[in-house]
């Protein structure tokens, strides 16, 4: 069963970086922009039905159908794997934003009353109150994004962004389960170790920030 | 400083976004240096018309003025760093430990590092909790009295001449209560701070009030020195002196 991984390891290990790369950009421009509409939205509460069902509405776009709508753009569709970063990034930011909002509105009411009241500027009160006591939540919505993103990029190899998915669609298409799987258990495998990893970030911080 | 009161309400009314009037008409001013109860039942307009004072809400009609000067014309940050402010269940920020908490509103202020460390020691003695054993503690580790002595600390740090607080006892056990009333009017001798106390606690308020704002519905029904109080004719009085009549009865017998 991995006769394919094992006779290809510079192929898989390449692919493997590839994918890594995809997700890894993806994910931190979907932090970059995310955490700061998060905040944005906790500022501004009128703008959340617009960014939220807006991102609502992309993530119910099909990943396949997303990648072909987008490939005729014109900066962004002259690079695929530039397309793919892109169309990743809008699928990440929704969790993202989400959980940073969710995050901060839900720290207890007199905390932040008393924040104001000691007069703590906005600004103290957001790095010393409120992004401390969300980070955890924050945390749990980057661990979502970012499986999530692992999943997709292997469909980014259909607009030959590269990644993983490229040995499951040749697969696919010679009807050889054993190239498939030199995709798919890779992919796996990194979905699994980075919610692991996060996972583990998550308790460190909730122990931080509840013994907080 | 000057001879105008520490605090003044004029002609102050307090609407919601929702166009519900909170306060009617609230002329009160503060003297300097005295404890001032504001008394009354939930609803009746207490709590708002403390957090007009720092700012944490905006009059809808009329002024307050803190030290004589309009609180829409304060820079609020300046004015909130001017006034203490403890609350029930203290508000303790959850990831900051004991000494972190009450040292919070100096470090804001930038003060150097010794004379803060020597202040947040003397505070944190002053409310009975030795930085010894409690400097490194975080608020989930203490009991609901320490925290409250905790947000009390943090609200005496600044040393500012004025305090509010806002049931700060409110959410204790009967004789933890009593410790801390006992101990607040001792350290209100020791300070003399002006200090607006909200409370919904007939006895707390004679015990520890130099005069009692009664407050019923919106509206201030009148201001009583705890004497003039237990006396007074008004009808929204009443019931407070009957409750506090017969508590006392319980006591004798």
């Amino acid at each position: 069963m991995f006769d394919f991984i094992f006779s290809h390891p510079r192929e898989v290990l390449a692919l493997t970086a590839e994918h890594l790369w995809l997700v890894g950009v993806s994910m931190l421009l979907a932090i970059a922009a995310g955490v700061p509409l998060g905040i944005f939205l906790t500022r501004r509460p009128r703008f959340k039905g617009v960014v939220l069902g807006g991102n609502s509405i992309i993530q119910t776009i099909p990943s396949l159908a997303l990648f072909g709508l987008l490939l005729p753009l014109p900066w962004l569709g002259a690079r695929a794997d530039r397309l793919a970063v892109f169309a990743l990034t809008l699928y990440a930011l929704l969790p993202i934003i989400q959980n940073t909002y969710v995050g901060i509105t839900g720290i207890d009411a007199p905390v932040r009353e008393a924040a104001t009241a000691m007069g703590m500027t906005s600004r103290q009160i957001l790095w010393h109150v409120e992004l401390p006591l969300a980070l955890n939540v924050i945390v749990a919505g980057i661990r979502v994004a970012t499986v999530i993103c692992v999943g997709l990029a292997t469909i980014a190899a259909a607009i030959g962004a590269g990644g993983l998915g490229e040995f499951i669609f040749r697969g696919l298409s010679m009807v050889d389960n054993h190239v498939i799987l030199a995709g798919a258990i890779p992919a796996a495998l990194m979905a699994l170790a980075a919610d692991q990893l996060l996972g583990l970030a998550q308790r460190l911080l909730a122990r931080v920030g509840h013994a907080r | 400083m000057n001879d105008s009161p520490a605090i003044e309400f004029a002609h102050v009314q307090y609407r919601t976004s929702g166009n519900r009037v909170l306060l009617f008409d609230l002329n009160l001013a503060v003297r300097r240096g005295e404890v001032l109860m504001l008394l009354g039942p939930s609803g009746s307009g207490k709590t708002t018309s403390l957090k007009l004072i720092n700012g944490l809400l905006a009059a809808s009609e009329g002024r307050v003025s803190v030290d004589g000067k309009p609180v829409a014309e304060w820079d609020l940050i300046r004015l909130r760093r001017h006034i203490g402010y403890a609350i029930q269940e203290g508000g303790l920020f959850p990831h900051y430990t004991v000494w972190e908490n009450a040292a919070l509103v100096p470090k804001l202020e930038n003060w150097e590092p010794g004379k803060l460390r020597a202040r947040v020691e003397e505070v944190l003695n002053m409310v009975g909790l030795p930085p010894a054993e409690f400097d490194t503690r975080y608020p989930h580790q203490l009991s609901g009295g320490q925290r409250q002595r905790v947000g009390l600390a943090r609200a005496l740090a600044a040393d500012p001449p004025i305090l509010l607080m806002d049931e700060p006892f409110g959410a204790l056990d009967p004789i933890t209560r009593a410790e801390l009333q006992r101990e607040f009017k001792e350290l209100q001798q020791r300070l003399s701070k002006t200090v607006v106390f909200v409370t919904h606690d007939v006895s707390e308020a004679l015990l520890l009030g130099h005069r009692i704002a009664l407050m019923d519905q919106g509206t201030l029904r009148g201001v009583y020195g705890p004497r003039e109080f237990l006396a007074a004719a008004d009808s929204a009085v009443k019931p407070y002196i009957d409750a506090f009549r017969a508590m006392q009865q319980v006591f004798q017998t």
